[in-house]
């Protein structure tokens, strides 16, 4: 899928939110529709268990309406952390314009991040992309929990962007950086508008 | 016009609600005609629209000064327009806002119910769009919501970016004021702005007006104080009045929104967009873009300029060629090759064959085929003739003569015949249908154009030449000469040729000679009227067409009855269902009975048709219904 079409006039990105079990994806998918208003709100699919984890995956569409004479709709998809879904990841994740790391700030819980990581570099290289290439930032979720609970960013850093990646802290159920990583992942993509898009 | 020049960027405070509406005016002041074409700005009155707009304008001025800026109002714009049509000058009109390089155009939903004014935009948008300038426009509702507009227009205003710009929130109301201060260099204690800014005013100007008050009352009673602020002012200020704050419709999302806007605007780039926007329109005038749309998709922005230029010259030239091809033959016209700039060669091509007069007249029509002639004794000899010659034209029969009363297809079967040439040759041999009088016609209208030349090569180039009705060439000197040379020419080439007339070459009075003996000198076949065997299966297939089926007996009756032609035919069967469908039965033969023999029925009397009728006469009162007769009338006049 083309990020840009110029002949008709349309952008689509698809941004893949990633990351292990219960770090918070689909919390930062539904604060985003709880943000959007009325008159733009598509519908939220959202395929859970009975026990509320993404069994499937969330598929949020956002149409942002008339940007620059083009229209404009953000896909924003996540994948199930649980390891055992590795064909819905990898099916969720192909054709990707970006994909958002949430990790699980929790100390106890750093091993999950860093295997989910892995996971993430070995389903791209599977598709023939380089994690290095596609726009990609990370957040840590999770940073509202007792600070003798989780490890604090700089931990998180060192454990899981050895390459610099955008990241930002967030505490996705009350809100805070959820819109900042959105954006920050937008600004990533739509930048491929100009580098020679229009011809994938 | 020129946008006054008090507004620009600078002064404008940037706040969440128009940071959107900003960064897409700053895009266009900057790339005029690439990013958002149009800007469609809307916001309640007061909140800076017009600034906006003039500081576009401004902006693109200075970092362009060639570009032709004009800024006007729609109120202007009409009374332009007005002025233009009472002398006559539309055209010049146009003309003027055509080579505009960024029009503004200041509070459109004045267009409201102005019909003539619309027409005139949608055209002047076409035409600015088209080259990729920039329009700009400003109003007080969004263009879906402006009544009573066409569709079309309103389409166009909501086809590039529409922003809106909210009502300011409080750090900007603060922003605003100290700006105000700044310009007008007065001096306030601290925090009596920041105490005025608090009230929520819904527009710029009563802000502006609060703080005209505050000013004034210093400079009559000293230097206000804080708590004084609301004393001055009165009442407290009108509560917030903007139609939805931000805040309420999600800030985060907005403004995540407004992000996205100003990235896109940043990184969409401006080559794509004009060759979109040329394909675009291109696609819309009806040529074909595939040249543009593959450049669209080159990872790198080719030679733009040079790009549409060549295009653009190449539509030309197939304008140019469409023209004079229409001029020759408009059937030529609508070839395809006239509607793609990378086929200027073939149509170049076309005008010069049809010039030469190597296009050859049109061919038989293809409604007519041969599946659909009914044989029977009557022309089976006439058909079998035809089939020879189609199968080997220009071979056996050469003249094909075919001559019989009017009506029993001899026109279908020389239709057929061509057809068939046409399909057994793969369409490698060009057949030319012509009627005799269409014949005589041409060759008149040649004479007249000194076309002559190119008229006699457009036959000669025939692969084979169908003539109908070629008694109408009886006593017409010059045409027969013409004929005569085509025909001698296209014989002695073995192209075939077939003739048809209502009677025999040897009855045909006013026809010389030597082209009655070359007329002869193929086959004559007569068709006659349609025998029995021929009108039961006309009749049948078209009474099979009849809805509800006709009762039996009724083939029978009717295909034993005389018909001098296929037409009486089917005019019989039309009569008969208008009859049935008159009566509310279906088709019988009593009543075809009664119809086509006048048995048992007086001839209905013509219905009264009183809606026709003026309403006058519906008036009883006003109609002399009774008439006296002659003994009232003569008793009336003696007295």
């Amino acid at each position: 899928m083309s990020l840009v079409n110029y002949a008709t006039r349309e952008i689509t990105c698809k941004i893949v939110y990633y990351g292990p079990g219960r770090s918070g994806k689909t919390t930062n998918l539904h604060y985003i529709y709880g943000q959007v208003p009325e008159d733009r709100k598509g519908k939220m699919v959202s395929l859970a268990t009975q026990t509320d984890r993404t069994l499937f995956f969330d598929f949020l569409p956002l149409d942002l309406g008339q940007i620059s004479g083009f229209t404009t709709k953000f896909q924003l998809y996540t994948v199930p952390g649980q390891v055992y879904y590795q064909t819905t990841r990898k099916l969720v994740l192909q054709g990707a314009d970006g994909v958002v790391f949430v990790g699980d700030s929790q100390a106890r819980q750093l091993q999950e991040n860093i295997e989910s990581m892995q996971d993430l570099h070995a389903n791209l290289a599977e598709q023939g992309i380089d994690a290095r290439q596609i726009p990609l930032v990370i957040q840590y979720n999770k940073q509202d929990l007792p600070s003798d609970l989780i490890l604090g960013v700089p931990d998180l850093e060192d454990a899981l962007n050895f390459w610099g990646a955008p990241h930002f802290a967030a505490d996705a159920l009350h809100g805070h950086g959820v819109f900042e990583t959105l954006r920050g992942i937008s600004e990533l993509v739509l930048r491929k508008l100009s580098a020679g898009a229009g011809a994938r | 016009m020129q946008p006054d020049a008090r507004f620009r960027f600078e002064n404008f405070v940037v706040g969440s609600a128009n940071r959107l509406a900003v960064a897409a005016a700053r895009a266009v002041a900057e790339s005029p005609g690439a990013a958002y074409n149009p800007l469609f700005i809307y916001s309640a009155s007061g909140l800076g629209k017009t600034h906006l707009a003039g500081a576009i304008g401004n902006h693109a001025r200075q970092l362009q000064p060639t570009l032709q800026v004009e800024y006007v109002t729609l109120d202007d714009f009409m009374e332009q327009l007005h002025a233009a049509i009472s002398i006559g000058q539309t055209a010049t009109f146009t003309q003027r806002y055509q080579h505009v390089d960024i029009l503004l155009l200041d509070d459109v939903q004045f267009l409201t119910g102005r019909r003539e004014t619309q027409t005139e935009m949608l055209r002047l948008f076409n035409a600015l769009a088209g080259t990729g300038r920039q329009i700009v426009m400003t109003s007080d509702r969004p263009p879906n919501e402006i009544a009573d507009v066409d569709e079309r227009l309103v389409t166009r205003l909501a086809g590039g970016l529409i922003v809106d710009i909210g009502a300011p929130d409080y750090e900007t109301r603060v922003a605003i004021l100290r700006n105000k201060c700044d310009e007008r260099g007065v001096a306030l204690r601290p925090n009596v702005l920041e105490e005025l800014a608090k009230t929520e005013y819904g527009n710029v100007r009563e802000l502006q007006g609060a703080l005209n008050r505050i000013i004034a009352q210093q400079q009559l009673g000293g230097p206000v104080r804080t708590d004084q602020v609301r004393v001055v002012l009165g009442e407290p200020a009108p509560a917030w009045r903007a139609p939805t704050p931000a805040k309420e419709r999600g800030g985060e999302y907005m403004s995540f929104l407004s992000d996205v806007a100003s990235v896109v605007a940043q990184n969409v780039e401006g080559w794509r967009m004009r060759l979109s926007e040329a394909v675009a329109y291109w696609n819309g005038e009806g040529y074909r873009t595939q040249v543009l749309e593959r450049a669209l998709h080159m990872p790198k922005a080719p030679d733009i300029e040079g790009l549409l230029g060549m295009y653009t010259a190449a539509v030309e030239r197939l304008r140019a060629l469409e023209q004079e091809v229409n001029a020759i033959d408009p059937a030529l016209g609508a070839s395809e090759v006239f509607r793609d700039p990378e086929r200027v060669r073939d149509a170049e091509d076309v005008v010069r064959r049809a010039e030469a007069g190597e296009v050859p007249p049109p061919g038989p029509s293809s409604a007519f085929t041969r599946a659909g002639f009914e044989v029977s004794p009557s022309n089976q000899l006439a058909v079998k003739a035809a089939d020879a010659v189609a199968a080997d034209p220009g071979g056996k029969y050469n003249p094909l003569f075919v001559h019989g009363p009017s009506g029993v297809g001899k026109t279908h079967l020389a239709n057929a015949i061509g057809n068939e040439i046409v399909e057994a040759s793969g369409g490698a041999i060009g057949v030319s249908f012509v009627s005799a009088g269409e014949f005589i016609d041409e060759l008149i209208a040649a004479l007249q154009d000194g076309t002559l030349e190119r008229w006699r090569a457009r036959y000669r180039a025939a692969g084979a030449l169908i003539i109908d009705d070629i008694q109408f060439m009886a006593g017409k000197e010059r045409t027969q000469e013409e004929l005569f040379h085509i025909f001698n020419a296209l014989h002695g080439a073995g192209k075939q040729i077939v003739l048809t007339s209502d009677r025999e070459p040897k009855d045909l009075d006013g026809l010389e000679e030597r082209l009655r003996s070359r007329f002869e000198g193929g086959l004559v076949v007569g068709i006659s009227s349609p025998d029995r065997a021929l009108r039961e299966k006309l009749y049948a297939r078209y009474l099979s067409l009849v809805e509800p089926p006709p009762e039996d007996g009724l083939l029978e009756y009717l295909s034993d009855r005389p018909a001098s032609s296929v037409r009486e035919i089917i005019g019989t069967v039309n009569r008969l269902v208008a009859a049935a469908d008159v009566a509310g039965v279906s088709l019988n033969v009593d009543l075809a009975r009664k119809e086509l023999e006048g048995v048992g029925s007086a001839p209905a009397p013509a219905p009264v048709n009183a809606r026709a009728m003026d309403a006058f006469f519906l008036d009883d009162e006003k109609v002399v219904w009774d008439w006296p007769d002659v003994a009232g009338r003569a008793i009336e006049e003696w007295r």
